[in-house]
């Protein structure tokens, strides 16, 4: 069984055992391998679904390339979010700067595409090479007619964090841009759901018939015009709270726009985000339409779930993922099916998130922070764990052990969120859960002593 | 041989790359090494990224560690972070080797990464470190393919040794699929001689299932493996494409005086012929009868089927290895390689196609440093009738409304990347059935009768 490294021993701890704060939000550990991507992989991800936005990576192949058509980010109109634009620069630009290449991208990509905005991302060698990514976006910008945004993701500046308040920096250049359109009264800005398999217009749907409009969605399904008048509405909704939050702090400073963070996943979460909203607006019609929606969706769904419950009760869960937030709504969610959280962590999560994270799990509970597969593997093993939630990296681990596997990343193309998302949820643990292909794994028969 | 047409990308900018960076070529190559475990020398992002990819493809755990740059590493180089990878990934994994390549951040910053290493080598000189090949693999200087031979390279360089012939043969396979992989082994057992297949991730990226966690998957090649190649008696290599510095087994030519034969990957009756002809001259080793009678069968099923794929043409699009080979493949069973796509430049499928396509010479265009927007773009006026080629080119199968048989790397969107063969008699004959039967399953589901036989 793998030793954990020295200097990743407190980024680890049992509820119950360990009494220290849980070291995390910093620099992953050079040769921990750890599962986190980079500052321009947070902005990628961020900003990526804006459907109607030329997102040109400036560098080198390769950050473009793996990053084309990699989320279950839909669109209800363009989709020029699922292209892939990089400036490739080569030997000579390294040498002689790659600022030429950068505008003549600019030139013939708007005039083809005609955007409404566009996004230069910045890869690591673009600062070290000394281009001037927001001399040539001014240029552009007045050449063009169009807001034409540098983002600041080299790759080695800070974490995949960083780059999520890269991406906030941009998109707040944006906000605040149209100040014509009128808004209603009981409006709300969507703020971190990327409509995976749909999921923002799930949750749009909902606050509609609550009687809010909802000006924004950032970025779900995004629209360039719509965030330019995102300022004009009443409230912020942030929801995946690591990655917008900043965004919304910013919004509240200059605009004096509350904000609330929510969660979407899981029926005690969704459902107290319509009760947190309809608290905010202080209006007795909206608190009524949100109780009814509650009442009428749980009586749909609830029922549905609990169908699934006998066969998934007392099975053991572990969970890692990107954001924090997610994984305290996983945990209450698996609770509502009888299953038990005995691994959790993510990947952005701060010492705040960590002390909820403890508070909300079992004795005994391990948490991680910025893990890594041996050691994941390692308490998967120590725990006798029958699932694993986790995305695309995380998937081999769990099957090579025998164990069984859900989807909860950004290539989903299954809605999770909102109460139906947690009946697809829970279908989705339930067919990987009593799979019978699992009980030929050697893995699985040592687990269950066969 | 048609010269090459960049006359059809209209644009500066790349649009859906058809390549993949250097680093994930070398990172693959290291990944077929026993008990080696991969650092890149730059961001998180790198290792995070091309673990993705290849965990896409591959399905298996893909475990490459990063010396993880931070604004301190960029600015006073890397070397800290390069030794305190270094010193995590021997604790943590206890590899028997550890591959280090390079990104386009430490060689802009100028980090010298040879000499980090010997330097991390001597500090620690009393302890018995797991020897470290380094390899410089900038994403702005070629693509993925050239990262795989350039770390196949390193590792000769490094590893290598002279000594007394004894027939052994090396094998230096391109990024073809683990299946096969296998395929080959069994292919240079059965001419009895010794012999390195480097690298060869036929078990590391393909494996089974196991009865408890492990560090590192089984299988590779071994250094004992790697250390006698540099006494064999002859090194084959695929692909057509590298030039001869490019070129592992020119190292080991140049180096310990062993005879080089670098041909395409051996798909296709012709191309198979020539790799195992030439095996069995170089093992003294009669053709075994298996192979002729593969090889008969193949040929008769060509027959069979011919007239299903007479006029049919096809867009063939990849890294230069690939597509020069399936190329090659097309045109010996009457199907025109109309268009030979890649995104790799410099002539490297011009060279690797040299002497090819006997029957569709002159109408086939090749595509050179191209993109899949760019493919989109064409017009399509007259359009091919079928794609052979890797996952991405999907969205233009979709829009033409034409099959795709997927080949190569990857193949993100279906099961089974690990398992699709196309080398050698029976690895062709896969290929074969699967081309034909995706034209006439085409015409089947656009007949408006639905016959039940073709």
């Amino acid at each position: 069984m793998v030793d954990i490294l020295e200097a990743r021993k407190r980024s680890v701890l049992k509820k119950g055992r360990d009494a220290y704060a849980l070291d995390c939000d910093q620099a992953s550990l050079a040769g921990s391998v750890s599962q986190r991507a980079c500052v321009f992989c947070g902005s990628r991800v961020v900003l990526y679904p804006i459907a109607d936005a030329l997102h040109i990576v400036h560098g080198p192949i390769g950050c473009a390339a793996y990053t084309w058509d990699i989320r279950g980010s839909l669109s209800s109109g363009p989709e020029l979010h699922r292209m892939s634009f990089s400036t490739d620069l080569r030997e000579t630009e390294v040498i002689h700067g790659g600022e030429k290449k950068l505008a003549a991208a600019l030139d013939e990509l708007i005039p083809y595409y005609r955007p409404k905005a566009a996004f230069i991302y910045s890869t690591c060698i673009v600062g070290l090479i000394g281009d001037d990514v927001w001399a040539v976006c001014r240029k552009a910008e007045a050449k063009h007619g169009i807001p034409v945004i540098p983002v600041h993701s080299e790759g080695f500046r800070g974490t995949k964090k960083d780059g999520y308040k890269a991406a906030c920096d941009a998109l707040f250049r944006l906000v605040g841009t149209d100040d014509e359109s009128s808004v209603p009264n009981h409006s709300i800005n969507i703020l971190g759901d990327f409509n995976l398999a749909g999921e923002t217009w799930i949750i749009k749907e909902y606050y509609r018939r609550m009687g809010i409009e909802v000006t924004s969605c950032i970025t779900g399904d995004g629209r360039v015009d719509e965030i330019r008048r995102a300022h004009r509405a009443s409230l912020n909704v942030v929801q995946c709270s690591g990655s917008m939050t900043s965004l919304a702090k910013q919004m509240q400073a200059k605009y004096s726009q509350p904000f609330i963070r929510v969660s979407y996943f899981g029926f005690e979460d969704m459902a107290k985000s319509l009760y947190d909203v309809a608290a905010h607006f202080n209006d007795t019609e909206i608190t009524g339409k949100a109780r009814e929606l509650v009442t009428v969706e749980m009586a749909k769904f609830y029922p549905l779930v609990m169908g699934y419950r006998s066969d998934l009760e007392g099975k053991k869960a572990a969970i890692y993922v990107g954001g924090s937030f997610k994984a305290f709504s996983l945990v209450k969610a698996l609770r509502h099916v009888g299953m038990i959280v005995a691994v959790v962590g993510s990947q952005t999560g701060n010492r705040e998130d960590y002390e909820t994270l403890q508070s909300i799990c079992d004795e005994g509970t391990v948490i991680v922070d910025d893990t890594n597969p041996l050691e994941l593997s390692r308490f998967m093993q120590e725990k006798g764990v029958d699932l694993l939630i986790g995305g695309v990296k995380e998937r081999p681990i769990a099957y090579k052990m025998g164990v069984a596997f859900c989807d909860h990343n950004h290539e989903r193309k299954i809605a999770l969120a909102g109460f139906e998302g947690m009946l697809n949820f829970v279908k989705e643990v339930h067919a990987s859960v009593t799979s019978p292909v699992f009980r030929l794994s050697p893995a699985w028969k040592q687990r269950h002593g066969l | 041989m048609v010269a090459p047409d960049n006359g059809s990308r209209k644009f500066a900018t790349t649009r859906n790359a058809c390549k993949l960076c250097t680093p994930l070529g070398a990172s693959l190559a290291f990944r077929g090494i026993e008990n080696c475990v991969p650092i890149l020398h730059g961001s998180q992002g790198c290792s995070t990224y091309i673990r993705r990819y290849l965990i896409s493809h591959f399905k298996e755990p893909v475990d490459i560690a990063s010396s993880n740059f931070t604004e301190e590493s960029a600015i006073f180089g890397g070397g800290t972070n390069l030794k305190t990878a270094l010193d995590n990934v021997i604790r943590q994994y206890n590899p028997s080797v550890v591959g280090v390549a390079t990104t386009c951040l430490s060689e802009t910053i100028g980090d010298d990464v040879d000499r980090l290493v010997r330097e991390y080598l001597a500090e620690r000189s009393g302890q018995n470190l797991p020897p470290v090949v380094s390899v410089s693999t900038p994403s702005y200087s070629g693509t993925h393919r050239e990262g795989f031979f350039r770390a196949v390279k390193g590792v000769l360089d490094v590893s290598a040794e002279p000594g007394v012939t004894n027939g052994r043969v090396n094998l230096i396979p391109g990024m073809v699929s683990p299946a096969d992989l296998r395929s080959l082994k069994e292919t240079l057992a059965a001419f009895g001689v010794p012999f390195t297949l480097l690298p060869d991730w036929s078990e590391t990226m393909d494996g089974g299932t196991w009865d408890e966690y492990r560090k590192i998957p089984e299988g590779g090649t071994t250094l004992a493996d790697i250390a006698a190649a540099g006494s064999a008696n002859a090194t084959f290599e695929f692909s057509g494409a590298n030039a001869d510095r490019e070129s592992p087994a020119e190292l080991l030519r140049e180096r310990f005086g062993i005879a080089s034969y670098r041909m395409n990957w051996p798909v296709g009756v012709i191309a198979t012929d020539h790799f195992i002809r030439t095996l069995s001259e170089v093992t003294g080793h009669e053709v075994p009868n298996s192979f002729e009678q593969e090889r008969a069968r193949l040929v008769d099923s060509y027959i069979d089927a011919h007239k299903h794929l007479a006029g049919v043409r096809a867009l063939v699009y990849g890294d230069a290895d690939f597509v020069a080979a399936a190329a090659g493949f097309l045109d010996e069973i009457g199907v025109t390689p109309a268009w030979l796509a890649t995104g790799e430049r410099n002539g490297t499928l011009v060279r690797a196609l040299d002497g090819m396509l006997p029957n569709s010479r002159s109408q086939s265009r090749i595509l050179e440093d191209i993109d899949f927007a760019t493919l989109q773009d064409l017009g399509w006026d007259d359009r091919p009738d079928l794609l052979v080629g890797n996952s991405r080119g999907y969205g233009l199968s979709r829009r033409l409304e034409i099959p795709l048989v997927r080949a190569g790397f990857p193949i993100h969107d279906r099961v089974g990347g690990a398992r699709i063969r196309m080398l050698g008699y029976a690895g062709t004959q896969e290929l074969f059935d699967r081309v034909v039967n995706a034209l006439i399953g085409a015409k089947q589901d656009h007949s408006p009768v639905g016959w039940s036989y073709m």
